[in-house]
């Protein structure tokens, strides 16, 4: 059995994505604070709440420096939401905030017309895909689970291979070496998002 | 392109699934997790529970109301039974009076709460909640009676109890101090399968900018399709028709998708 860390700041559902890599057969232990912060091969970083709030809990926990520790290791990480956003270079919700560094990108608001399309970004919506591991099997686009305002600014970075319509292209899977993010819920998204774990945990 | 959503709305009472009628008559249709086979089968785009019993633990006494033996003991056991085999997105309400109670439903796999009494009560409470867990995981529940002389007003406490306040005022209300999704039931339509109120949908839609699920009233699938098109909801939500028409929501999805309508 594959075992996978989840990191664990402390902000909420961790349940789901727990459930979801049992149901494929991995056995998924939490990462709580520095210390345990065990070595692993695959470490999944979820979120829900705000990028500031977010880094200030993985920055105070210690954990901070273990996921990037992990990831220059160069060991497959997996952000999920939030998580896929604290990866980046800056965040621009509430105040500028500066996340782990692991992607050169910049969190932003989603820029929409707001008469047309409604904040958050609630529900399915089918991404398409550029190329990439996470989304071997799937085809050429999937439908996911999104629930976010917030998302990388640019959909033409080198490390951006999937990307959802709303109101502008938005920035939905990003790979870059080990380092890998989901702006929608895999946990949350049935089959497709089963399969998109499966694929990140054969990542080696 | 984001999709329109179908949500089987799931109604409790004393730990039995219920159907409901005007918020006064509900009648006992089984045990809830008997159902959350069928709902994953049919890919559900997403659930939502909410407890109307009028006390937050169950009953096994109950046995007026069908074998209680192989129900789940509170909301808590079934908020971690249905997350262990459903993989979307489920929500779960229903007689919410503090945060620690959001906190533990969330703990056990929900990923929204909906909050209605309460946030009545105390609107404060609703930014409390929006702050700690994020608008994301807070809907804002509301219950619309449509009175005789046309006139729309929210009701608390399971329907029971008037609040003088108009639907769109209070959703925007609610917008404001951070829902992140408004669930719209028509009192008046429950139960009646004779569609939704459309001009209530419209009104609330129009007053708020986050996603809107209109409930109460569906009764045909073409009443889906109107919720979204003419009412401008981002969800269609139903209770009754879900479980009393056989295959009822794969051949909704069907029929809307076959309408040239944007569900998945």
């Amino acid at each position: 059995m594959k075992r996978v860390a989840i990191v664990d700041s402390g902000a909420g559902n961790l349940t789901s994505i727990f459930n979801a890599l049992k149901a494929i057969g991995a056995e998924p232990y939490f990462w709580s604070s520095a210390a345990q912060a065990i070595d692993c091969e695959h470490l999944v970083l979820p979120g829900v709440g705000s990028f500031p709030d977010g880094m200030d809990r993985l920055t105070s926990s210690g954990l901070a420096s273990a996921v990037v520790a992990h990831a220059r290791a160069g060991k497959p990480i997996l952000g999920i939401c939030l998580g896929m956003q604290l990866l980046a270079d800056h965040g621009d919700e509430f105040k500028p905030t500066q996340g782990l560094g692991l992607i050169p990108g910049r969190v932003t608001k989603l820029k929409v017309e707001s008469s047309l399309f409604r904040l958050p970004h609630i529900g399915w919506n089918d991404v398409t895909f550029r190329s990439g591991t996470l989304t071997k099997g799937l085809g050429a686009s999937a439908d996911f689970y999104f629930v976010h305002s917030y998302v990388y600014e640019d959909p033409t970075a080198p490390y951006v291979v999937g990307c959802c319509e709303y109101g502008a292209e938005v920035v939905s899977i990003i790979e870059s070496g080990n380092v890998f993010g989901t702006q929608f819920h895999p946990e949350k998204s049935q089959a497709a998002g089963l399969t998109i774990l499966r694929n990140f945990l054969s990542v080696c | 392109m984001l999709k329109h959503r179908l949500i089987p709305v799931l109604f409790l009472k004393d730990g039995f699934l219920v159907r409901s009628e005007s918020f006064t008559v509900h009648q006992n249709i089984g045990n809830p997790v008997a159902q959350v086979e069928r709902y994953n089968s049919w890919n559900v785009d997403e659930l939502i529970y909410i407890d109307i019993s009028e006390v937050n633990v169950y009953s096994a006494k109950r046995c007026d109301m069908g074998n209680a033996q192989d129900l789940p003991a509170n909301v808590s056991e079934l908020v971690s039974i249905v997350a262990r085999r459903c993989f979307m997105p489920l929500s779960f309400g229903g007689g919410i009076r503090t945060l620690e109670e959001i906190r533990a439903r969330l703990s056990l796999g929900a990923d929204k709460v909906t909050l209605n009494t309460l946030a009545v009560e105390d609107p404060e409470f609703i930014t409390a909640a929006a702050h700690r867990f994020g608008s994301q995981a807070i809907i804002v529940s509301i219950d619309v009676k449509r009175h005789d002389d046309d006139s729309l007003e929210v009701y608390s406490d399971r329907g029971t109890r008037a609040t003088g306040l108009s639907p769109d005022v209070w959703a925007q209300e609610a917008e404001r101090r951070g829902a992140g999704e408004i669930l719209l039931n028509s009192i008046t339509r429950d139960g009646k399968a004779a569609g939704y109120d459309l001009d209530l949908v419209r009104r609330v839609v129009t007053a708020t900018g986050i996603p809107v699920i209109a409930c109460g009233g569906a009764g045909s699938y073409s009443d889906f399709a109107e919720a979204v098109t003419r009412g401008g909801a981002s969800a269609a939500a139903a209770g009754n028709i879900f479980h009393f028409k056989e295959l009822a929501y794969p051949l909704a999805k069907k029929h809307l998708k076959s309408a040239g309508l944007n569900f998945r």
